[in-house]
């Protein structure tokens, strides 16, 4: 069967990539679990897409999971309260992103009670229930892509007749050095993430399931193996549906979708589409086993497991944090206390951003902290050199991009010309600036590029809607005057005959 | 020095300095063989030729103001491949000028490393070779050949590099003989066909791919360039696309054209080893600034190198079109790149 599978899909990598010191130094490390912190901050927004509302106010008391604030508009998510406890401020704190800006926060302060409120009945006759309703739950339990994306999962589950799934991936890639917590979640959970896939084959109507994990992770694969084996004992009778291992060559960005699902099923998402539109859906470890347990549990989202690592790290340690708790404080329960001299990294070293505020809170977004001393980083030390045209970064390219081409038009500021040569398909996975000999850095220039490109299209929506308003107003006036012009005739006209019959009147007495 | 704030945070390690070693150390097989060949008088041009480019890179930053890149090696690379593009006999001052040209004017002008449209070091040597004819094709004979200079005669050697003196009883000359390409080229002028030119001069494979007969410095050896250019492709620093379908082109000519007229055609195989072929090939297309950074493109870049290579070699004024051919595709880079961009992931057609 899976030879005729290969057969028929093919097994072609992705392009590109790279491959990297993986530095899985937590691969051995179990799970262990993070205390809860005195108080909890949670973001009103965790995820792509529209900012929550809180639906608490200050001194109100929250359970565990109760639903601190709602979604607004489709895409987006709920967020839940991470313990039992008080509300005691709502506002403005520093959070992990980019920017470094701040956001409107829910802070709750613990009542050491950790008491729960569950999202509703347990459906543990998932098999049962309608995907409609399964979908809702995972919408209502707040569950985002965690593999740091961030993406509302409910949306990608959405059933179409059009594009029917046919495959489910489980993205066991973790490609980023040092991140562990799925490996971690693979080796000790891998019964739970097999039902949990057996929940999305169900929900999409997928025949196939495939996990996908890279060669590096040995024990994870044969955890994995044996769960499948004894899954499929267990439902034998579901005939229809196959469930498979898919070893792949350790390379980075395995584990993006894009390229995950080009080397498992050789198959291209095509421009400004979703995977649904090759019948995949690609979904992550972690993200899985909140599905999972938010069905089978009625669990909403409240904890994950986060990867602490890095150079800077004497010990390793995947941790099963609450959302919420702050950085500052799972860094000092790994005993460092001290982050002088120290960057933190929000995510693995490839993609992930540097954390400006330790005392922002882990969001579910949060795969890992790495501790990176300021003498290893090593953008502080390699200025900028000038570009010799090696093509190494499109080699490097897994979108087949020419990175130093796109480069030199942002440099330029030809933007546009940059768009041209597809800057928006750039996915930032960091491989061009990885290999780049002369330092560039490559992704630094297409952020600003996209930025400036983003800019000036509301610039022009913006001339443009001020354009047609004063074309408006001209012909509003235009209107106008010829109105006036046509009454003023008409006045005319009438006053002219008026005089005439006055002077007809004033005859007589001449 | 700007600090960015975006990621990766991570590095794979790779250098300018790395790029421009890896092809040095790739030129030395051939540096060994201009050695062997012209003992002392290859080691006096070759140092001169590095030297000149590394102080003409120098001044030219510090008159600039800009911080010395001497570090990178990219000028000693420029010297040494300038060298063994240069024949044996040329004097010193003729090297000092090239090399100077090849710096200031090849890439300095242009604004320094990586802005340069042409290869530096082939540009140096046509602007030698248009400006001093004779010199440039007065070819040594080598070590190996009869009679001559005794090259292993660092005094010798020295007097006739600086002074242009040579030893009583001999001539240039006596010292100097025609390369392959030269003389079919010149026989076939006066209607002797192709293999009785190279019967007569007793031409041999096995020695033109060893590199035992007469050219530039370092362009002889067919074998120890091949080493260099698997070196560098088997590295990742350079690919094979253009060495390949720049070999490939001149084979292919070659091979049809010598099929149907072997009187007025070389065969391939007398192609691909004469002249500056494999040095061009490997070496002077590959050279990352002038050449296009796409696969496609650079197979485009190639077979255009080789088809004007073949072209100059039938029918130009020059017995050797190699460099020519690469100067002229250099032109043509910005336009590949542009039309060459590969299909990007997810669309249906390349852009």
């Amino acid at each position: 069967m899976r030879r005729l599978l290969e057969h028929i899909w093919g097994r072609k990598p992705f392009d590109g990539g790279v491959v990297l010191d993986m530095h899985k130094d937590g691969a051995q490390v179990p799970i262990t679990d993070c205390p809860l912190p005195e108080v909890l901050i949670h973001p009103l927004k965790q995820h792509i897409g529209e900012t929550c509302k809180p639906l608490v106010a200050v001194g109100d008391h929250v359970l565990r999971g109760q639903n601190i604030a709602r979604s607004q508009g489709y895409v987006s998510a709920p967020v839940h309260a991470g313990t039992s406890g008080t509300v005691v401020r709502i506002e403005e704190h520093p959070v992990p992103h980019p920017s470094g800006l701040g956001m409107l926060c829910i802070f709750i302060e613990a009542d050491g009670e950790d008491r729960r409120q569950p999202l509703g009945v347990m459906m543990t006759n998932w098999l049962q229930r309608d995907p409609a309703q399964l979908r809702e739950r995972i919408r209502a339990a707040g569950i985002t892509g965690l593999g740091g994306a961030g993406f509302p999962t409910f949306i990608k589950l959405l059933r179409d007749q059009r594009h029917p799934v046919n495959t489910v991936i489980l993205n066991g890639i973790e490609c980023e050095p040092w991140l562990t917590h799925d490996q971690r979640l693979m080796t000790e959970r891998s019964d739970d993430i097999v039902h949990g896939l057996a929940i999305l084959m169900h929900m999409t109507g997928a025949d196939h399931g495939v996990i996908a994990i890279e060669d590096n992770k040995p024990e994870a694969i044969a955890a994995m193996q044996d769960a499948i084996h004894s899954w499929q004992c267990e439902c034998e009778h579901i005939a229809s549906t196959s469930v498979r291992l898919e070893v792949l060559p350790t390379r980075y960005p395995q584990g993006s979708e894009k390229q995950l699902i080009q080397a498992i099923t050789g198959k291209e998402v095509p421009a400004g589409k979703l995977p649904l539109h090759v019948g995949v859906l690609c979904q992550n470890i972690s993200s899985t086993l909140a599905i999972y347990r938010a069905i089978t549990a009625a669990e909403p989202l409240t904890e994950r497991v986060v990867t602490v690592s890095g150079q800077g790290m004497p010990a390793p340690a995947n941790l099963r944090v609450r959302l919420g708790t702050p950085i500052r404080y799972v860094l000092a329960h790994c005993g460092l206390d001290q982050l002088d001299g120290m960057q933190i990294i929000h995510g693995g070293p490839m993609m992930g951003e540097r954390l400006k505020h330790p005392e922002a809170p882990v969001v579910k977004s949060t795969t890992g902290l790495l501790l990176i001393p300021d003498d290893t980083l090593y953008a502080e030390h390699q200025p900028e050199e000038p570009c010799i045209r090696c093509g190494h970064c499109g080699d490097a390219c897994p979108i087949r991009l020419v990175p130093n081409l796109m480069a030199d038009l942002i440099r330029d500021q030809q933007f546009e010309q940059a768009e041209g040569y597809q800057l928006f398909d750039c996915i930032e996975c960091g491989c061009c600036s990885y290999v780049c000999p002369s330092h560039i850095p490559l992704v630094h220039y297409f952020r600003y590029g996209k930025g400036q490109l983003a800019q000036l299209r509301q610039e022009r929506a913006f001339a443009e809607a001020s354009r047609q308003r004063s074309e408006q107003r001209m012909a509003r006036l235009e209107q106008e005057k010829a109105a006036k012009a046509a009454r003023r005739q008409k006045a005319r006209a009438r006053s002219k005959v008026a005089t005439r019959t006055a002077d007809k009147q004033q005859e007589p007495p001449a | 020095m700007m600090i960015h704030l975006s990621p990766p945070h991570h590095h794979g390690g790779d250098s300018i300095r790395a790029n421009m070693l890896a092809v040095i150390l790739a030129l030395m097989p051939a540096t060994a063989c201009a050695v062997w060949l012209y003992g002392w008088l290859a080691v006096w041009q070759i140092l001169t030729c590095i030297s000149v480019c590394m102080l003409g890179e120098w001044a030219a930053l510090r008159l600039m103001r800009r911080p010395s890149r001497l570090h990178d090696g990219s000028a000693a690379l420029t010297g040494l491949l300038l060298a063994l593009v240069l024949p044996a006999a040329v004097p010193w001052w003729m090297t000092v000028f090239g090399a100077l040209f090849a710096i200031l004017l090849g890439k300095q002008v242009y604004g320094g490393l990586g802005y340069n449209p042409f290869n530096p070091a082939l540009s140096a040597r046509v602007v030698l070779l248009i400006s001093f004819p004779l010199a440039m094709t007065s070819w040594l004979i080598p070590a190996t050949g009869s009679g001559g200079l005794d090259v292993y005669n660092a005094a010798q050697t020295l007097h006739f590099f600086f002074a242009g003196t040579l030893p009583p009883g001999l001539s240039l000359d006596g010292i100097t003989a025609a390369t392959p390409l030269g003389y079919t080229k010149t026989d076939a002028l006066q209607g002797i066909s192709i293999p009785d030119s190279l019967a007569t001069h007793h031409y041999s494979y096995i020695d033109a791919f060893i590199g035992s007969e007469g050219g530039s410095l370092g362009e002889t050896s067919a074998l120890a360039l091949l080493l260099g250019g698997i070196y560098l492709i088997a590295r990742g620093v350079i690919r094979w696309h253009i060495p390949l379908s720049y070999l490939l082109t001149v084979a292919l000519l070659a091979s049809l054209s010598n099929a149907l007229a072997p009187a007025h055609y070389a065969p391939p195989l007398f192609h691909l080893l004469a002249g500056g072929l494999m040095l061009c090939a490997f070496y002077m297309a590959t050279d990352p600034v002038s050449s296009p950074v796409t696969a496609r493109g650079q197979i485009v870049f190639g077979a255009g190198c080789g088809l004007i290579t073949w072209v100059i070699r039938q029918w130009g004024g020059y017995p050797e079109g190699a460099m020519f051919a690469v100067l002229l595709m250099n032109c043509t880079v910005p336009l590949i790149d542009h039309y060459c961009r590969p299909r990007v992931y997810g669309y249906e057609r390349r852009p």
